[in-house]
């Protein structure tokens, strides 16, 4: 694929609301994990949660997408002049010129399961509260950030559970390449629901500690919050920025399990070497990879080996999900501006909560923070269902930095 | 800026349709539209545990993608996909949102892992073995529209490669289906490919702002009107009638788009 360039970017975890704060968690090596307080939720695990969303109002009139998903992307969009670049960019090109692109796994469906303690005893029907189209269903995310920044091209959510928000960099980048639009608006934007919390507890991935990626006493995910925004495109960047760039974006599917990684991790393998491919790139060019590290038994072993079978133990590898939690739906946007952080600053982040590396993992896992010039970075992204999906991002749109 | 596709195959699933043979003669007027029940094939190509715990949306995305894909003349595995529903898997939800709302809130680990909106896409790789890439678009009542896009534009980033387009929608059981109807399950797949020189209808497809079209039958435009994925049935219809001609059809407000068939 021809190199992106990313115009501005954006994020939002327990690490703090927009680039600055988050940079200076990362640099401090800091988690944002703590003992889980959300809503009625009873279980003893950590959990990275957004600070204020439950105070945070949307505007009056687009009140009727009012949900904790959507309090997060509007909250998530204010921060670092992101709107402003949009705009700038919708008034360049016109508003059906620049398209949205938004990954998320569960939306507004929180606020389904609130409903569903509330249902008439007599009919079981909903309270009248309960809305459908702006909050419960999938869609509603996308159709926020699109009315929220005025845009009117192509639009859709992707929700490949925890690869989604790393897939819309893919399309967005087809889609500017087709003619039908200039720049997009990628994302994702994920936030805490029982039904994630329960559900990870059911299949008994849920750690009762602060996750310990690559630890060798690992014993489950942190679930997180999170959003991240991207403006992408125009495929010239104007005169005097200096943008950061999406090099490749490589995609696979497992053909495996449901909610097991394939052992040997082909799938990964093969989203990583279709990355490298797509940026013409060999693995020897890459200075880091933020990996998908989510800290359960069986997906670091099988991130490993697809690792460790295309890298060796060359290239200094990680995941933050120690510092951010797993956030799910939006871990690719999330972990794109953790590694677009690490490019621009020149550094490779701490792996907090990682005491002990498993010995029986090979890659080169790095526990602390470094500080040296980054030129290129991968980041991995794996979900439910065997979606995976790798990004390479640069420093420059050529060979070298 | 059009982009263009051939048909190499298509593949449809709803009330009383059970193949694009039958909608072929229904969206020609050679039979009426008779809308029984849809009726979901057990997909015999997953494994048995995977056949019991798979839900509908799932049964209507295989059905429709195989079909699809076996009148292309393809293999099912050399397809990249384009997985789009608006709903996704209503029964499950249902059944986990009762269950927490209970004291205990304990839901089964299946029905969590099911509850992806990429369930049908994870199931047809473990039936298939396919391991090329796999979507799965949410656009509301625009699914189709924005799977056919994104399909569209795959070929177009890569011609070599061919896509299937799989949109599904399934109803939700009460309570939310007072709050988002459906009258029954519809699924609609095409296997696309590009180049001019191989079999199928040559489409082109660009973006305009124009409205949707409708149909003239009216039982076929109350299945269009009230199933996401049945917001393919103009294009369907065009498909249908061996015909040169042009449909809109449903993508998002003041976005359409417009499909120009070539025989």
């Amino acid at each position: 694929m021809r190199p992106l360039p990313i115009s501005a970017f954006t994020a939002t975890s327990c690490l703090g609301l927009g680039l600055a704060p988050s940079l200076e968690s990362l640099l401090a090596g800091r988690s944002g994990l703590a003992p889980c307080r959300f809503e009625t939720v009873d279980l003893a695990t950590f959990v990275g949660e957004v600070p204020g969303l439950d105070g945070h109002a949307l505007p009056p009139a687009l009140a009727r997408f009012d949900c904790r998903n959507n309090r997060l992307a509007d909250l998530a969009l204010a921060q670092d002049g992101f709107e402003d670049a949009v705009a700038r960019a919708a008034a360049q090109h016109g508003p059906a010129r620049v398209g949205v692109f938004m990954g998320t796994s569960t939306a507004g469906i929180l606020s389904t399961e609130i409903a569903y303690r509330h249902r008439d005893p007599a009919t079981g029907a909903l309270p009248p509260s309960f809305e459908y189209r702006h909050v419960h269903n999938t869609y509603s995310v996308a159709h926020y950030v699109r009315e929220r920044l005025g845009l009117a091209g192509p639009c859709a959510v992707q929700s490949t559970a925890c690869s989604s928000s790393a897939k819309v960099f893919a399309s967005a980048a087809r889609m500017i390449d087709a003619g039908l639009i200039d720049a997009a608006v990628v994302g994702g934007v994920d936030t805490f629901c029982l039904t994630t919390l329960y559900g990870f507890h059911s299949l008994e991935l849920l750690s009762a500690q602060p996750c310990r990626p690559w630890d060798a006493a690992r014993n489950g995910i942190s679930i997180g919050e999170g959003a991240g925004y991207f403006l992408v495109g125009p495929r010239v960047p104007a005169k005097g920025q200096s943008p950061l760039w999406l090099l490749g974006a490589g995609e696979s599917s497992d053909a495996h399990h449901m909610s097991s990684p394939h052992p040997e991790g082909l799938g990964a393998r093969l989203a990583m070497e279709s990355a490298l491919a797509a940026a013409g790139l060999a693995p020897a060019d890459i200075d880091y990879v933020n990996l998908h590290g989510t800290a359960t038994l069986a997906n670091d072993a099988s991130e490993d080996k697809a690792v460790f079978a295309l890298f060796g133990d060359a290239v200094a590898c990680n995941s933050t999900k120690g510092a951010t939690g797993h956030a799910l739906g939006a871990a690719g946007s999330l972990e794109a501006a953790i590694s677009l952080l690490a490019l621009r600053h020149g550094f490779t982040p701490a792996s907090p909560g990682t005491q002990e590396i498993d010995p029986q993992l090979r890659s080169r896992y790095g526990t602390a923070l470094a500080r040296r010039p980054l030129a290129r970075v991968m980041s991995n992204s794996f979900g439910f269902g065997g979606s995976n999906c790798s990004l390479v991002f640069g420093a420059a749109p050529g060979g070298s930095a | 800026m059009r982009l263009a596709a051939r048909v190499e195959g298509v593949g449809t699933l709803g009330p009383g349709i059970g193949d694009w043979d039958d909608a072929r003669e229904v969206l020609r007027g050679a039979r009426p539209f008779v809308p029984t029940p849809t009726v979901l094939p057990a997909p015999e190509l997953l494994p048995p545990a995977e056949r019991r715990r798979c839900g509908r949306n799932v049964r209507l995305a295989i059905a429709a993608g195989l079909q699809a894909a076996g009148r292309s003349g393809r293999a099912a595995h050399e397809f990249a996909t384009v997985f789009t529903s608006s709903n996704g898997d209503g029964d499950n939800l249902h059944a986990i949102c009762e269950s927490l709302a209970t004291d205990d809130r304990l839901i089964s680990p299946t029905r969590f892992h099911n509850s992806v909106h990429n369930a049908p896409a994870g199931y047809w790789g473990i039936a298939t073995r396919a391991m090329k890439t796999a979507d799965s678009l949410c656009a509301f009542d625009g699914s189709f529209g924005a799977g056919l896009l994104e399909a569209l534009v795959r070929l177009a980033a890569a011609p070599s490669e061919a896509v299937l387009v799989i949109a599904y929608d399934v109803p939700y059981p009460e309570p939310i289906h007072a709050a988002r109807p459906l009258p029954d399950a519809f699924g609609a797949a095409l296997a696309l490919a590009s180049g001019d020189d191989g079999a199928g209808t040559a489409i082109m497809v660009e973006l305009v702002d124009e409205a949707p079209a409708t149909l003239a039958d009216a039982g076929l435009e109350a299945l269009r009107r009230g199933n996401p994925a049945a917001r393919s049935l103009p294009m369907l219809a065009l498909l249908a009638s061996g015909s040169a001609g042009r449909v809109v059809i449903e993508y998002l407000p003041g976005l359409s788009l417009a499909v120009e068939a070539r025989p």
